[in-house]
């Protein structure tokens, strides 16, 4: 049986510019901007759809990868 | 992604403002208002509110560049994230706004007369004396009137190159005020005690 992956978005936040255009896009809510220092990512609801990835202004956002628990 | 609330729509007050500045340049007082308010919420609330709600600039660059297609959709260079970068620009930004606030000063105390000129890209002087038809007041507020309009209208240009360069938004990424706003909340947040998890949500 193949190992089964799970998507995750991650955010670099020491690049993170709060600007929230995650936020806005997420379809699930599982982004928030956190008292206006970076993005953060809920990882129990993210599906890592990569659509604050594409809006990222900053591109800080990135896709990965791992093997589901 | 939710139905769209009041503040979604704050990109035709974006608008709305530059189009005012071609017909009476006292309307950029009201540019104030974007000054002020993202200050605010940062100083009282320690969040990036006005960015991630109300910034209606960047939801015009976000519709241009975005609905519109306008935007080649490319990462932005590495240099223009840089905190070096951000900072720089910030200091150079309002360096820039300082000399504006001295010049409407020396037109203030009659030393200087009224430039009735929108100054793009801190070089380019445009003559702009169709939109003056004079003032209750001193000439000191029409000269601030057209030294902002000329910081309003030279960051639009400018978040509108980045816009059709890299993402729509680019210009949230070195946005004097978000990076100012960013500042106030690390201020802020080094001032609280340390947590673990994440409290309210700055927008939802």
């Amino acid at each position: 049986m193949p190992e089964r992956k799970r998507r995750r978005a991650r955010v670099a936040q020491e690049d993170c510019v709060a600007c929230g255009c995650c936020v806005k896009v997420c379809p699930l809510g599982a982004i928030q901007v956190d008292r206006g220092l970076y993005a953060r990512v809920d990882e129990a609801k993210c599906v890592g759809c990569g659509k604050c990835a594409r809006e990222c202004p900053a591109s800080v956002i990135t896709i990965t990868e791992e093997a589901a628990v | 992604m939710k139905g769209k609330k009041w503040y979604d729509y704050l990109w035709i007050a974006s608008l709305t403002y530059l189009i005012l500045g071609f017909f009476n340049i006292l309307f950029a007082w009201l540019g104030l208002l974007c000054f002020f308010i993202p200050l605010i919420i940062a100083v009282v609330r320690g969040t990036k509110g006005y960015c991630n709600r109300y910034c209606g600039r960047g939801q015009l660059f976000a519709l241009l560049g975005g609905r519109f297609g306008l935007s080649r959709r490319r990462d932005v260079p590495r240099w223009m994230k840089s905190q070096w970068f951000r900072y720089g620009f910030l200091v150079f930004f309002f360096a820039m706004f300082f000399q504006m606030l001295w010049s409407t000063y020396l037109v203030f105390a009659g030393t200087r007369d009224l430039g009735q000129v929108v100054t793009l890209l801190w070089t380019f002087r445009l003559p702009w004396h169709w939109a003056y038809h004079g003032t209750f007041f001193s000439a000191g507020v029409a000269q601030f009137a057209f030294g902002f309009y000329s910081v309003m209208l030279t960051s639009t240009v400018l978040g509108l190159v980045t816009m059709v360069l890299f993402k729509p938004r680019s210009w949230c990424v070195y946005c004097p005020m978000g990076t100012m706003t960013q500042l106030i909340c690390r201020a802020r947040a080094a001032g609280d005690a340390p947590r673990e998890s994440p409290g309210e949500p700055d927008c939802a």
